[in-house]
């Protein structure tokens, strides 16, 4: 399982989001991603992201300073 | 029959939510396009300031999308956009806003999107009458025509006052169950989103974005001035969205932070600017937005006194002000905060 790395620190909603959803068009189904914020809006945006567009959270961790969502991509039909 | 494909605008608020929901109950395959210009309202603001820690965070446009049940194709137009804020063809509205050519180029970029991705057509939550600039009956036809989208361009909420569209000729859609809605009042739209089951979405008077704000196209006409030319950089804009701006002097402005979260992020940008904080006491991180060289001592004390005039020392004798180079030397200043009397209201922004 190839696990890529998108560092999204200092960047706010929903530059986080358009990030991840330009890094995920780029990958493989079945491929993780760990995306690494410091807005913790991005906590809420990113799985609701992951949730319309079929990919799935794998895990979140919140940390005071910085949340980092890990999911799984799914490029469906 | 194929089943048909449409590209809905999605901003967030409450139109443009039933728009496409009217299209989904006519079995159009709906999915949103949410362009983000920079200016968008969207988050920024919540996630900086303390006092909105506790409102939930959540991206509108993404979770109208979810409620829907549709895809949402986030845009950034950060770049492109700047030629529609600094030269709209059609002028500003009541502030910095140009709306009606930025509801032109945004369709004009769906266009390009559906074109791009084998869709039908574009729906917007657009309703005759309802903005000043870029709703009125006059100019939804400019909207059409300089995007280019011309009768591809579809608006459920308002069809059935104006021309046929394609979708509409062709069968795809039936105008019979499109609406009518025009002008300011809301209530039909609040009364369709009851029926529809929504009753949970983004308040219509908060604005969709910065521009239409009286008090951010102050500073941003600032900016412009002092440059001597409209431009910007993504960071310039971002940073009119937080702080203080006081600009005591022609040659710079401070940008202090008004709480914990506002000083976090600013703290971003300690190596872009000067900066400083008040060490003898809790108090802002200020930045100093100058070019390079333009900036005296005296400057640089008054700057320190307006430092220690917003933090906890502000009524002390002396607060010791740390001022940092873009080499982040520190240099130390015992000053007198500036007196409230020494602080005229056209300082600030
Ligand atoms: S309010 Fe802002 S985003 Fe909305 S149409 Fe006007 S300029 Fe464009």
């Amino acid at each position: 399982m190839i696990m890529e790395t998108l560092d999204a620190r200092n960047m706010l909603c929903p530059m986080p989001v358009i990030r991840t959803q330009d890094k995920v068009n780029g990958m493989a189904s079945g491929e993780m991603l760990e995306v690494v914020c410091t807005d913790h809006g991005a906590l809420n945006d990113i799985p609701t992201w992951c949730r319309i567009n079929g990919h799935t959270v794998v895990e979140t961790v919140d940390n005071d300073h910085e949340v980092i969502i890990r999911l799984e991509v799914h490029h469906g039909a | 029959m194929t089943q048909r494909k449409a590209a809905a605008l999605i901003s967030g608020g409450l139109d443009s939510l039933l728009a496409a929901k009217l299209m989904l109950d006519q079995g159009i395959h709906v999915e949103g396009i949410n362009f983000y210009t920079g200016f968008c309202v969207e988050g920024h603001t919540h996630a900086i300031r303390n006092k909105d820690k506790n409102k939930e965070k959540r991206n509108n446009a993404l979770w109208v999308a979810e409620q829907l049940g549709i895809k949402l194709h986030i845009v950034d137009i950060i770049e492109e956009y700047k030629d529609v804020v600094i030269n709209p063809k059609h002028g500003y509205g009541a502030n910095l806003n140009p709306c009606l050519d930025c509801k032109g180029f945004m369709v004009r970029k769906a266009l390009e999107w559906i074109q791009q991705h084998d869709f039908d057509f574009i729906v917007t939550g657009e309703v005759v009458g309802q903005r000043p600039m870029s709703q009125r009956k006059d100019t939804m036809p400019v909207i059409a025509r300089e995007s280019g989208a011309r009768d591809l361009l579809l608006r459920p909420l308002c069809a059935r006052i104006l021309p046929e569209t394609l979708p509409e000729r062709e069968g795809w859609v039936d105008r019979n169950k499109l609406l009518d809605f025009s002008g300011r009042n809301r209530k039909p739209q609040m009364a369709l989103a009851n029926q529809l089951g929504f009753n949970d979405y983004a308040q219509p008077a908060g604005g969709c974005c910065f521009l239409t704000d009286a008090n951010y196209s102050r500073k941003l006409a600032d900016l412009w001035q002092v440059r001597g030319e409209k431009r910007y950089e993504i960071d310039d804009i971002m940073l009119l969205k937080v702080g203080r701006h006081v600009r005591p002097r022609p040659h710079f402005k401070l940008i202090i932070g008004r709480d914990d979260g506002e000083n976090n992020f600013l703290r971003g940008y300690r190596n872009r600017f000067v900066h400083m904080h008040a060490s003898s006491h809790r108090g802002p991180l200020v930045l100093l937005d100058a070019e390079s060289g333009t900036v005296s001592e005296n400057d640089l004390l008054l700057a320190a006194r307006l430092t220690a005039r917003f933090g906890k020392g502000r009524t002390d004798d002396e607060v010791t002000v740390s001022i940092h180079d873009l080499s982040d030397m520190v240099t130390e200043y015992k000053v007198a905060p500036l007196h409230p009397d020494e602080l005229p209201q056209e300082w600030y922004l």
